[in-house]
């Protein structure tokens, strides 16, 4: 690991003075950046600290959860507000991680953690284009189990690793960042960016941008999170499912669909929505729903199992919410 | 191994045959089963409570003066040269002690391969470490680093400039077959065995089952990483070490650096979980010649990457089983060929086909191993090597034939069972298989399970039942040393330098001696994991036990010996000759007559003697070339498999263990658990990622490499049928490596009768059931 500075920012407009600074970074909980830091990825020169800003969990004026961007994953979890209206948020991170790494990890830092790509995280012996651009990519034709089967690029297919963020896509949630010229408001569903020829790039954050804060809306029906993986616990998803469900007199009047472990970013299944909204759910309607959905998804060998995978397990969360035993 | 080794085991296994059971070592049960105090009883270990309170200091803790910090630099490619190699940036960096290469690593020579030639020997690798510019395989050690901190020497390691000249390295399983060897023998074993013409029998059988089994990679993953603190002080040399062979190391390090013998002394009093990893690595060596050039003491912790890079783990193989069977479901045919990875600069034979020479009779075998080389660390001795897959191969094609026939697989076991050893035809010394299964079924209540696959389901949960057979060989170990002092105020101490990885070496000892000298157990101490110590036998094979218990039987027969003449003629013992005594009470006694007793108290007095201190090694292991001695087990497991996901459940496991007299029942249940959690990450999780393009391990992280978490790991029973095996000391076998054998096929088992579906790859991750 390479010297660092140190310092721990008082005020966001503290963070934003000292983040402008070439080389530094923001550190929330340490859990990924640090890693990082130890194999070599990440090499910043200063760090800082932004643990002390805003940890706060409380209802906006338009009804809207706000969770500021230093609240630890566990402290979000276990929280009431959490917990009442937005359960399956609390069910997403809880099923990311250990209990000490949540208990490290902060909103924030989930937001920006990087892939778990085995290439990417090979600094040393493995060709990355995410890590140095225009090297050149091995997972392709490698070890690819993990990675996305849609909106990966031929530069590009790391997966991106959270749980919390697929709820939150699922969520409409938004991304409250405040930059030199003031803040803005970014869509979760904007917020990362899909690789292209620019794999390095991976959110909308400006160089000397910090988040803020994390809002997110209500949602009247009820909700749920499955992740399957290749263990009980402490493994990133084969693929993951968070959705939400309201039907009125037998038809969707409202869903959310969002997946994880398919896709360089928490996949919103926006297709798959509208194929669904206004129909009756059943199995016949899932299966085009999840045609149209996956219609230009990219399978390698190693993970086309995904996408089927990926529609039982979307089968299965709706007949849970819908409550049918289809 | 030869066939120079073959003809020599084979016409000692021949004279064997003619020398009555009596005159070889267990031709007398030993005297202690059945009258044994201290062992059997549920006791703790005795090194818990530093364990817990965190007083038990290992290798990584020893503080010295002056101690200074190595970090490795590995290669980044297979095969090829170092053409450039830039120290400079490290070398100015602050607190950098020295970085050493190869251009300054002292001249050493080869370290010899373990085997069972050379119990001296004890290397895992026998490539040259750090002597030249070439690369030999992908993760070598290309640079060490010694800094006065551990962050220094890892920082200024990530300076250091390497360029290679790259060359086509040897990766590919499915290539190297082309140039696969056959060994003439693995371990002690013929490698071809060949009896009546299998393949005929096969094609004629009434039923038969023919696959191909897959098993990847796996790697070590103790909890405790490597770790050795060197210090030199002159011309001699002193090694905290985790390590699983303490006596040999010493040796092996001292001809390596050209000491004397007693110049070098290793200790390991603990050892954070052993496996087989725990061996002669490249780091020691790294270690010890880097402390020599800093003239520092210097302390050396693999990282877990590192352990992944330069520690060998489990080969992958590829096996055929084929069986076939009379109407009646008596085997005509079993055969058991396949291909495993051992390059001519590795040690360990994953020994896969072993299990398959002593499980079933049949009319004809067919068995041969194939080795392939590749450019690799080399695979190593990881819990149950050979078994641990073999068994997987086997017993999952006993359950395909049972399946085929529409028969219960335990039935098709029953029929099978053999009464002598189906290759040598030696009797066993004792097995009773079919009493663990009867005992096993009935505990886990296996009339439950429905042979038609997926009858029992749970909402999207499928249900399945299955069960396995585990095999593991019986070994002692030659050359175990000990010394046995025995003071006057009626207490004693057992030293070897033997090793404690966490499974009770001295607390089962110290019963043993208990029961062996007639004190209690608080009377007796036990010292181990020192090579200034007798030299005791290695952590391996599941042998030390019964290692170290012979030669404590040996030490207190010359103990006794000793008594005897100083008691001489005014004690109540005078006349008595050693066979006429026993040792118990605190002292010795006529065998015929109670009442003729002597303490030890009063017998040191009488002769003004302080202590009596005897050496001492076990016999010769010739028991184990004259009898069949296995440990057997049956394994049963419930599992369920989500319909949705294919995400598999383990339920519950049961474990019903042979394995001869049970010394301590809360560490053996400890170490037939620890087996089988084992086993549940070798059936449902754990894989090396090993890139077949750049020969480099992708997975070298416990994020990655998945191990079963506690969530995985289900209620687990475990029951014993404790029969002694009358031609071992104490009546015991080996039980450290059992637990792990059979696991793989149960689990697969089960989950086909869940399902229906065969997975003969192993993990069985959820894709395969989809």
């Amino acid at each position: 690991m390479n010297p660092v500075t140190y310092h721990r920012a008082a005020s966001v407009a503290q963070a934003l003075e000292s983040s402008a600074a070439p080389g530094h970074r923001l550190l929330g909980g340490g859990t990924n950046l640090v890693d990082l830091m130890r194999k070599g990825i990440e090499r910043p020169t200063g760090l800082i600290d932004v643990t002390q800003l805003s940890e706060t969990i409380a209802l906006a004026e338009d009804g809207s959860l706000l969770v500021g961007a230093a609240a630890r994953n566990s402290a979000v979890a276990a929280h009431p507000l959490v917990r009442s209206r937005t359960p399956m948020l609390a069910r997403a991170i809880l099923a990311g991680a250990s209990a000490q790494v949540r208990n490290m990890a902060t909103i924030g830092g989930n937001l920006m953690q990087r892939t778990r790509c085995l290439y990417f995280q090979d600094e040393a012996g493995s060709r990355c284009n995410k890590r140095d651009p225009g090297s050149g990519c091995d997972a392709y034709g490698g070890f690819n189990r993990y990675h996305a089967v849609i909106g990966g690029s031929p530069a590009c297919i790391a997966v991106h690793p959270s749980d919390m963020c697929v709820a939150l896509a699922a969520f409409d949630a938004r991304v409250r960042v405040a930059g030199a010229s003031g803040t803005r408001a970014i869509a979760l569903v904007d917020f990362h960016r899909l690789p292209g020829d620019r794999p390095d790039l991976e959110t909308l954050l400006e160089p000397g941008e910090v988040i803020e804060a994390v809002e997110i809306p209500a949602f009247a029906g009820p909700s749920a999170y499955r992740k399957v993986r290749d263990r009980a616990s402490y493994a990133f998803a084969l693929v993951s499912v968070a959705a939400g469900l309201v039907i009125e007199e037998g038809r969707v009047a409202d869903i959310r669909i969002a997946f994880g472990g398919i896709a360089p970013k928490p996949w919103r299944a926006f297709r798959a929505e509208a194929a669904l909204r206004g129909a009756a759910v059943t199995q016949a309607a899932i299966d085009a729903a999840m045609a149209a959905e996956f219609a230009d998804a990219a399978p390698l060998p190693g993970n086309a199992f995904k996408i089927d995978l990926a529609g039982r397990t979307l089968s299965a969360l709706l007949a849970e919410l819908s409550g049918s035993d289809r | 191994m030869s066939r120079m080794q073959n003809a020599v085991i084979a016409s000692v296994k021949t004279a064997l045959g003619w020398v009555p059971a009596q005159w070889l070592p267990g031709g007398t049960p030993d005297p202690l089963i059945g009258r044994s105090a201290a062992i059997g009883r549920q006791d703790n270990r005795l090194d818990g409570p530093a364990k817990v309170g965190g007083l038990a200091r290992f290798s990584a803790e020893v503080p010295l003066q002056r101690l200074s910090y190595a970090a490795l630099v590995y290669s980044s490619i297979v095969r090829g040269r170092i053409t450039r190699l830039d120290t400079a940036a490290a070398e100015a960096t602050p607190g950098v002690i020295l970085v050493m290469t190869h251009r300054n690593m002292p001249r050493i020579g080869l370290v010899p391969l373990i085997g069972v030639t050379d119990l001296s020997a004890v290397g895992n690798s026998s490539l040259p470490i750090l002597q030249d510019a070439t690369i030999r395989y992908n993760g070598q050690v290309v640079a060490a680093v010694v800094a006065e901190t551990q962050e220094q020497a890892d920082h200024a390691a990530s300076l250091i400039e390497i360029d290679y000249a790259a060359e086509p390295g040897k990766t590919r399983f499915e290539e190297a077959k082309t140039d696969a060897r056959t060994p003439a023998s693995i371990l002690i074993e013929k490698n071809h065995v060949s009896v009546g013409n299998a393949e005929r029998e096969l094609a004629a059988a009434a039923h038969r089952v023919d696959n191909v089994y897959r098993t990847p990679g796996q790697n070590h993953n103790a909890i405790e990483l490597h770790a050795v603190t060197v210090a030199w002080d002159g011309d001699s040399l002193v090694v905290h070490d985790t390590i699983q062979m303490v006596a040999s190391s010493a040796k092996a390090l001292a001809k390596l650096f050209g000491l004397k013998k007693d110049k070098v002394r290793v200790l390991s009093p603990f050892v954070g979980g052993g496996f087989g990893g725990k061996g002669l690595w490249d780091h020691q060596v790294v270690a010890v010649a880097a402390a020599k050039l800093a003239g520092r003491p210097l302390r050396l912790v693999l990282s877990r990457e590192g352990v992944y890079r330069i520690v060998g783990g489990r080969s992958p193989s590829e096996q055929r089983v084929a069986l076939g069977a009379d109407a009646d479901g008596r085997f005509t045919a079993i055969v058991h060929t396949g291909y495993s990875i051992m390059p001519p600069h590795g040690a360990c034979p994953e020994q896969y086909s072993l299990c398959t020479r002593a499980l079933y009779r049949s009319k004809s075998f067919e068995i041969l191993q194939r080795h392939l080389d590749l450019d690799i660390v080399p695979n190593t001795y990881m819990r149950a090597p050979g078994e641990a897959i073999g068994t997987f191969a086997v017993e999952c094609a006993v359950d395909e034939l049972a399946h085929e026939m529409g028969i219960d697989p335990i039935e098709l076991r029953r029929r099978n069972e053999p009464d002598r050893h189906p290759i040598h035809g030696s009797p066993f010394s004792q097995r009773a298989l079919i009493q663990a299964y009867e005992q096993g079924a009935a505990r886990f209540g296996w009339v439950r399970r429905q042979a038609e696959p997926g009858t029992l389901r749970d909402g999207e949960w499928r249900i399945g039942l299955g069960c396995a057979s585990g095999s593991f060989p019986y070994a002692r170990m030659p050359g175990a040393n000990v010394r046995l002092t025995l003071r006057s105020d009626g207490s004693a101490t057992i030293a070897s330098s033997a090793q404690e990885m966490g499974m009770g070496t001295a607390t089962v000892q110290v019963q043993h001696a208990a029961d062996r000298l007639g004190l209690p157990v608080e009377a007796i101490g036990f010292e181990l994991g020192d090579s200034a110590l007798p030299a005791g036998p290695m952590a391996g094979g599941s042998s030390q036990t019964v290692s170290l218990a012979a030669a404590i039987m040996a030490a207190s027969e010359k103990l006794t010996a000793e008594l005897l003449r100083l008691a001489g003629n005014d004690s109540p013992l005078a006349g008595l000759r050693a066979g006429d005594v026993r040792l118990l009470d605190g002292g010795i006694g006529a065998i015929e007559d109670p009442s003729r007793h002597e303490s030890y108290r009063s017998i040191l007095a009488r002769a003004a003697r302080d202590e009596i201190v005897v050496d001492a090694a076990g016999s010769a292991p010739l028991e184990m070339l004259k009898f069949a001695m296995h440990s057997s087990s049956a394994i049963f497991c419930e599992v369920r498999v989500s319909d949705v996901t294919g995400e598999i459940r383990v339920e519950r496991m049961l474990g019903s263990f042979d394995c001869g007299t049970i010394l301590n029942p809360k560490t053996a249940a400890s170490q037939f658990r620890g087996g089988m959690i084992m086993g549940l990450g070798l059936a449902l999780t754990e894989e090396t990622l090993f890139d077949e393009r750049s020969g480099r391990i992708m997975n070298a992280t416990l994020a990655d490499y998945h191990i079963p978490v506690h969530l995985d790991v289900p209620e687990i029973e475990v029951m014993w049928t404790g029969i002694a095996d009358p031609r071992s000391p104490l009546g015991a076998r080996g039980i450290g490596e059992i637990g792990i054998t059979g696991v793989g096929a149960a689990i697969a088992n089960a989950v086909f009768n869940a399902t229906g579906k065969r997975v003969r790859e192993l993990p069985i991750t959820l894709d395969k059931l989809l």
